[in-house]
């Protein structure tokens, strides 16, 4: 198994490699043509002659760029996460700790949530058909919308700081746990529910001995699309909340300053996290599958 | 023709019990005015063509299913009461084990549910185990065993609840001739040293006569018993015995049944 994962991994570092490569290429040349129209401008009031390498070279170093070059957010990203300490206010790792906070919070919320109203909906007849359009419904409203309210009720009553911002993360994370759980828990096979029956377990047996089990693929194949979700739910419900700091604020402050450069570093921190939060649930999923195969080698 | 056992003493009693399934396209009748009366002790082989109500019969049996009409009576009480007193074992026709579970927590399962000591448990699990010659096979998982295997613990499985009624449907079906002769020799040592009430669900006619004490043919559209057979083959019978001039004559009996039930016409 491990030497498979080790051969998959080997074989998916040149293409990755290749494809980041053309991405930062195509960066680059995107840089000088959103940013051409401004420094041709400039080139024209000041008379000054130029050519293509001459805007290539000015493009890449403009103080505020339409769109910055890699290299600017590189520095840009250094300055934030590097050189300054973690307690900072200016400190990106500061403004990620407060998101992944928020985001984690939601996210156990509403996985919790969504595990609840699944067990509702399977084991009661009149839930699934009175729950599940509402849960749906509640997918189709803009959480852009959503979100201010949420903070400005729950701040209404008191309730402000990490609460509302984990509130509009739960929201979207339970969706899908409930959709995975739903179908997890009714998973196992007519004839293991039989054989259930003439045992003559009750329900609760057939719930921890066989639903449970056999919901857990499901569970995780959720979670990875609910951990994502809650960064961003975080973010998005760090954009009214603008004060309070994360990296939805950041993003605030750069489109607030005209800063374009802060607002790419932050949403690259706010991708690295999703990553890396994904990344976890993934090697948990991992893990979990094994044990739960007993051992044999999971397809994930 | 039809053994009747002394009322209140049978295992399992019908009188014109039918069930019909209503589907999409209009009723089912699965079964049709079955009467059978099974006695203690007796291993019966239930046989007919596929769709002849085989499962469906042992289904109303284990109560899994409801009948429409008739009686039925499981030990003198109706279905789901023996059901919910555990009075039999039922084996499927796949092993229907959790992949989860090693082979001894596999085994355990109805022990678990049914509240019986951890102690009681080990020591059962590893006594039927050892029947099903699978010791030494306790800590695998499901996949890393080969289908007679599986069906093998499939079998110990039932046998742990130790219930007095076995019910089996097709459990050798899917396995090689080799396998399945071997299980048939085991099983049938089983029933000779236990003396459990059997009811076994096949559609080889070899299988039915070597295993059986009785052997009820049954027909399909509706399901029906078209012949029942007693077979007083020795109780220490082996293998063997296959070729002997009254295995081929009971042999020939069924099939008659089974053609007399056009259970070999085209359609
Ligand atoms: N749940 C069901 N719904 C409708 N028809 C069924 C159902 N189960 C079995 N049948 C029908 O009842 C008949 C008997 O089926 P079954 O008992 O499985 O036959 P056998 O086990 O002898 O092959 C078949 O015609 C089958 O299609
Ligand atoms: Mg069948």
């Amino acid at each position: 198994m491990t030497m498979i994962n080790r051969l998959v991994h080997q074989g998916a570092f040149l293409p990755v490699l290749t494809v980041v490569a053309s991405l930062i290429v195509i960066w680059y040349a995107g840089a000088v043509y959103l940013n051409s129209t401004q420094l041709i401008d400039r080139y024209q009031k000041k008379g000054v002659d130029w050519d293509i390498s001459r805007l290539a070279q000015d493009a890449w170093k403009m103080e505020r760029p339409v769109l910055p070059a890699p290299h600017q957010v590189g520095v840009e990203l250094k300055k934030t996460v590097l050189d300054k300490r973690v307690t900072s206010k200016r400190s990106l790792v500061y403004h990620a700790g407060i998101t992944l906070s928020s985001s984690l919070l939601g996210f156990a919320l509403g996985t919790l949530l969504g595990i609840v109203l699944a067990i509702g909906i399977v084991y009661v007849t009149t839930l699934d058909r009175s729950l599940m359009p509402w849960i749906i419904a509640s997918q189709t409203v803009p959480i852009l919308a959503l979100a201010p309210m949420i903070i400005v009720v729950l701040g209404s009553v008191g309730i402000t700081g990490l609460f509302p911002k984990s509130v509009i993360s739960m929201y979207l994370c339970f969706f899908p746990v409930v959709v995975g759980m739903v179908k997890g828990l009714r998973s196992p096979e007519p004839i293991l529910i039989d054989q259930m029956r003439t045992y003559s377990a009750s329900s609760t047996q057939v719930f921890f001995k066989l639903r449970l089990p056999a919901s857990i693929p499901f569970l995780f194949a959720s979670l990875k699309v609910a951990i994502a979700l809650s960064v961003v739910g975080a973010i998005v419900a760090e954009l009214p909340t603008g004060g309070q700091g994360g990296l939805g604020a950041r993003l605030l402050t750069g489109s607030y300053y005209g800063q374009i450069t802060m607002i790419w570093s932050a949403l690259i921190v706010a991708s690295v996290v999703s990553a890396l939060l994904v990344t976890v649930v993934g090697r948990l999923e991992r893990i979990a599958l094994r044990k739960l195969n007993g051992g044999q080698a999971v397809a994930v | 023709m039809t053994q009747t056992a002394q009322p209140g003493s049978a295992v399992v009693h019908t009188a014109n019990l039918s069930l019909e399934f209503s589907t999409d396209d209009g009723p089912v009748h699965a079964l049709s005015n079955i009467n059978l009366d099974i006695a203690p002790g007796e291993f019966i082989s239930l046989i007919g063509p596929s769709g002849c109500g085989k499962t469906t019969l042992l289904r109303v049996i284990a109560d899994l299913e409801t009948h429409t009409g008739g009686e039925i009576e499981v030990n003198g009480v109706s279905p789901r009461e023996a059901r919910e007193s555990r009075a039999y074992g039922y084996v499927f026709q796949a092993p229907a084990l959790y992949p989860w579970r090693t082979v001894r927590r596999n085994v355990m399962l109805p022990l678990e549910i049914m509240g019986v000591s951890r102690q009681a448990r080990e020591a059962r699990c590893a006594h039927y185990l050892d029947l099903v010659n699978l010791d030494g096979f306790e800590n695998k998982y499901p996949w890393q065993l080969s289908g007679g295997m599986q069906q093998r613990v499939s079998i110990a499985r039932a046998l742990s609840v130790e219930p007095e009624l076995l019910l089996m449907d097709e459990p050798f079906g899917a396995l090689d001739e080799i396998t399945r002769d071997h299980l048939n020799q085991q099983l049938l040592d089983l029933w000779r040293k236990t003396g459990k009430t059997v009811v076994f669900v096949t559609h080889s006619i070899p299988e039915a006569v070597f295993l059986s004490s009785r052997v009820v043919v049954m027909s399909p559209r509706p399901g029906q018993v078209i012949d029942d057979i007693s077979c007083n083959l020795s109780r220490e019978r082996t293998l063997d015995i296959r070729e002997t001039h009254e295995f081929l004559e009971i042999a020939h009996r069924v099939r008659d049944g089974l053609k007399a039930g056009h259970s070999y016409d085209d359609d």
